[in-house]
């Protein structure tokens, strides 16, 4: 039975994203079956999708940025005109519109604003989830911020000081869409059974990231990006993610080939402008051969000729339906081009296909993917042994991602390794939410944790994405914060939950004598739960 | 308008991501000053993204850098002239207060500068420039944290001071660190954190040490004109900087300390004059002023190195932007340097000279410099800095007189 105890553990903390409290049995399902209760989700490919009511394609939320920022300018102008000092706030011509901290995110645009009566139903569950993290309401200078929806304001050093302290602006279309989207997968995460597919949806979203620091376009896409481009083929093919992933206007927008031109193109001789390396750069660094994946600066620019033209068409729609990828074949760089040791002959959006699906099963591209994934899931330094299968199956496979998941699943090792590796903040506060079994039907408090902690959500500082190490999360003051925001929602628990309960659903007979007795011998209720959420079986996984 | 969302964000994360971070050594340094009465100190700043030294020290006598640099090149004139250091160099006019620092001759550039490394990944490029090593993913110190190792040790820092998540690798090793970041956050009580550390301490004694060390630090961590204040930048960049010196000019105050700012891979849209890089480097010259104000007397006996993973290319892209390249620019700033200098054995900008024909061909190895810095602000042997601090690095000979 320890034993058992011991892989259900595995099961759900290395693979997933720990057990569900409640009445969900998911330790005992796990301990009786180990290995079928990560892979039953492996078996619905298309669970792995994601679509909500209100969730809207990339074309249509670029389109609601491009009329947004056109209301923007409008709002200026008409500003400037009449003399007013000051800035113009977009969101005061949208009344009714949810203030930040109320209101469930999200209509987006182009749906009707949200209207003023689905207040109460945001305020219906303020427990534990809304607790859960409730560090903004704290911090109220912290929600102004976050609401503020001013950056071209805050980009002039000698901008007028507000004279008075401003009402709380409404949420613009692009807030509200970057929370809509955020409370849809902290939601499925938390709802999952056991979460493997969504770790690795997540796992392949930070592989592949874009970061919505970039500006509004990114904000807006982050979500849409995610839906579209990796969760189709997160059981799918490495090549088809990879394509869907470099043609989506998020990535293209994230890493600048929207802008990159073929100097020898007719747009490039027009318009004097020409290549920039960016994408094609990160496309071999970090997405694919990986740094000593053995290309040169020669190929870089190789392939950033190549998949010049790669765009997508603008608010005008000069090149086809605003906020779709199309291929620009006045951008693109004529002629052939030699890429690692080959020569692409093809002509327009074809070359750069061609280029892409051979990268993608490149023996670095294996060997980079492979490593990768079992450090996420393993250990810091995974096992040769793994890695090496691993490899073999995704060259095999020619880059099968479900064989890729199941060789893990069926592997030694990932049920040998101890459980070394720290939780992300992500995977800390999605876990806490699952054992306190509650629903996110706000995600602020989630998204501002997450800011606390180092992971703002979609947004890693560089394209590299967020660390996976443990030096990276085991750290002085990330830890001293996880305990503050333990802290914080064991202050709002109620009394009629026990916390040796929800070490029972968490870890049942794997929990160590010490953590059982820590949490015995709590002072309150409040004060075993933040030591509950921070005792190393919810650190560790 | 990049990052314009990025300067909102208000979490203290944000000023260590989108603003700073800042760590600095655990000890003072045991130094037998009292015979000439200096008590040095030395601040790293790296500059993540690969810094355009072109845009921000430019040539403007070289025949060749207006047409490479083409629509974002400073000129001597105009509505915003770059602001000229010699009848070669002339600095971004979005940095009045380095000028005025180098006109006192307490501010010093060094151009057509590199690390070792020659390739032109990011991250690979700050492990070199950061490990010391002349390679990149060899080791998980930094040169910085070595060279603290070599010093004598003295007092615990123990005062005003929380350990930041983000230690710099520069600083990163054996000797211990800590670092500073704005609290936000209603604090666990003693009782809660001292069960907690116990458990760990029978359980899992890495989350021990390391939850300690949070603890410890964070309870004696400064007053409330530290908390982040939101705002841009150029504002968090001043911030962090003004606490930064506050901690530093403390008597029992860190000597060395690191801190890092992101953002400064112009790829597109970088603008000249006036435009993105120039409002970064408007926060930077901020940020030195900040350090010049707040560390006050101490100001005397302080180098400021500010140094980036590697350049950008010498012609702006089709993008009106440049991408990775490998010259690039050092900056050194504070009382202790000897400055009013562009020190360089510049390459000239003609298409045969320039490395791979695309980028500022480096003549001047950034380890040299800094080798030079630590050698006279600390007195560190020529033995440890070549094999110790900088490893395999005998041949880039400490560079002296850096400092007064």
């Amino acid at each position: 039975m320890a034993r058992d105890s011991q892989a259900a553990l595995v099961a759900l903390n290395r693979f997933g994203f720990g057990a569900r409290g409640g009445a969900s049995g998911d330790f005992i399902n796990a301990a009786s079956d180990p290995r079928g209760f990560v892979k039953s989700e492996l078996g619905r490919p298309n669970g792995v999708r994601l679509e909500a009511p209100g969730l809207q394609s990339t074309p249509q939320l670029g389109q609601a940025v491009f009329e947004y920022q056109a209301q923007v300018k409008a709002a200026r102008e008409a500003a400037a005109k009449s003399g007013t000092p000051g800035e113009s706030k977009p969101g005061e011509s949208k009344p009714g519109e949810a203030k930040p901290g109320e209101g469930p995110p999200p209509q987006t645009q182009g749906a009707p604003p949200t209207p003023a009566d689905q207040k109460p139903a945001a305020r219906r569950n303020l427990s534990l989830n809304a607790v859960a993290m409730d560090i903004a309401g704290q911090s109220p200078q912290m929600k102004a911020s976050d609401a503020a929806a001013k950056p071209a304001d805050a980009m002039q050093p000698n901008a007028a000081p507000p004279a008075a302290k401003p009402a709380p602006q409404p949420l613009n279309v692009i807030q509200k869409t970057f929370r809509a989207e955020a409370l849809a997968r902290l939601q499925r995460a938390t709802l999952a059974d056991c979460g493997f597919t969504e770790r690795l949806v997540a796992f392949w979203s930070n592989h592949f990231c874009i970061s919505a620091a970039k500006g509004e376009l990114a904000r807006i896409w982050a979500g849409s990006f995610e839906r579209e481009a990796i969760r189709p083929h997160v059981l799918g093919r490495f090549a088809d993610m990879l394509k869907a992933v470099e043609q989506h206007p998020a990535m293209l927008f994230f890493l600048d080939n929207q802008q990159s031109l073929g100097p020898d193109s007719r747009a490039g001789q027009n318009r004097k402008r020409g290549l920039n390396e960016n994408l094609a750069r990160e496309i071999m660094e970090l997405h694919t051969l990986g740094v000593n994946g053995g290309y040169t600066q020669e190929d870089v620019t190789s392939l950033a000729r190549i998949i010049t033209g790669w765009t997508f068409a603008g608010r005008q729609g000069r090149l086809g339906e605003p906020g779709n990828f199309v291929f620009n074949a006045n951008a693109h760089q004529p002629g052939p081009q030699g890429l690692l040791g080959k020569t692409y002959d093809a002509a327009g959006l074809a070359q750069g296909e061609a280029a892409l699906a051979d990268i993608a099963r490149h023996p670095s591209t294996a060997n980079f993917i492979a490593t990768k994934f079992a450090r996420h899931f393993v250990a810091d330094d995974p096992p040769p042994a793994l890695v090496a299968r691993l490899r073999d199956v995704f060259t095999k496979t020619d880059g099968d991602l479900k064989a890729l998941a199941t060789a893990l699943v069926d592997s030694n090792e990932a049920w040998t390794a101890p459980l070394t590796k720290m939780r992300s903040p992500y995977e800390f506060l999605v876990a806490s939410g699952r054992l306190l079994a509650r629903v996110p039907e706000d995600p602020g408090q989630y998204l501002n944790s997450l800011n606390l902690l180092g992971q703002p959500l979609w947004s890693p500082a560089g394209p590299n994405g967020f660390p996976d190490t443990n030096a990276a999360w085991a750290a002085p003051e990330g830890m001293k914060l996880r305990l503050d925001i333990a802290v914080q929602i064991g202050s709002r628990l109620s009394n009629n939950m026990d916390p040796l309960d929800l070490l029972e659903f968490a870890a049942a007979d794997a929990a160590s004598t010490e953590t059982r007795r820590t949490i015995e011998r709590a002072e309150s209720r409040q004060q075993a739960l933040a030591l509950l959420l921070m005792s190393p079986e919810l650190q560790r996984r | 308008m990049d990052c314009a969302e990025n300067r909102l964000l208000p979490s203290r994360r944000a000023l260590l991501l989108g603003g700073a971070s800042f760590a600095a050594w655990a000890y003072l340094p045991k130094f037998a000053r009292a015979a000439d009465g200096r008590d040095p100190r030395l601040i790293v700043v790296i500059l993540r993204g690969a810094l355009d030294g072109l845009a921000t020290v430019a040539p403007v006598g070289d025949p060749d850098y207006a047409g490479l640099h083409g629509s974002i090149a400073l000129t001597r004139d105009g509505e915003h002239p770059a602001l000229l250091l010699d009848s070669f160099f002339a600095l971004h006019p979005s940095m009045p207060e380095f000028a005025r620092m180098y006109r006192d001759k307490h501010a010093a550039v060094i151009h057509a500068v590199s690390t070792p490394y020659r390739e032109r990944s990011h991250f690979d490029g700050q492990d070199v420039l950061e490990s010391g090593y002349a390679g990149p993913g060899r080791v998980q110190s930094g040169w910085l944290n070595r060279a603290l190792e070599a010093l004598p040790r003295g007092e615990r820092v123990s005062s005003g001071l929380a350990v930041g998540p983000t230690t710099p690798l520069v600083l990163r090793g054996a000797a211990p660190t800590v670092g500073w970041a704005p609290v936000a956050l209603p604090q666990a009580d003693d009782d809660t954190a001292m069960r907690l550390v116990d458990l760990y301490r029978h359980r899992d004694p890495a989350l021990a040490s390391v939850l300690s060390q949070g603890l410890q630090l964070e309870k004696a961590a400064s007053g409330d004109d530290m908390k982040p204040k939101g705002g841009n930048a150029v504002a968090q960049m001043r911030l962090v900087a003004k606490g930064a010196a506050k901690l530093m000019a403390a008597d029992d105050g860190p000597r060395i300390a690191a801190l890092a700012f992101d953002g400064w891979d112009t790829h597109a849209n970088e603008g000249g004059a006036v435009g993105r890089l120039a409002f970064l480097l408007g926060g930077l010259d901020g940020a030195l002023a900040e350090f010049e104000s707040g560390l006050g007397d101490r100001w005397r006996d302080t180098v400021v190195v500010v140094a980036t993973e590697f350049g950008r290319t010498a012609r702006i892209n089709g993008t009106d932007g440049t991408d990775h390249g490998t010259g690039t620019i050092a900056l050194l700033a504070g009382g202790a340097v000897k400055g009013g200098r562009v020190i360089s054995d510049w390459p000239g900008l003609k298409l045969a000279n320039l490395y791979e024909g695309r980028d500022l061909k480096p003549t001047t190895d950034l380890r040299a410099v800094i080798k030079g810095v630590l050698q006279d602000q600390f007195g560190l042997n020529d033995r440890v800095l070549a094999e110790t601090v900088f490893p395999d690095s005998a041949s880039a000979r400490p560079m002296r007189g850096l400092v007064s």
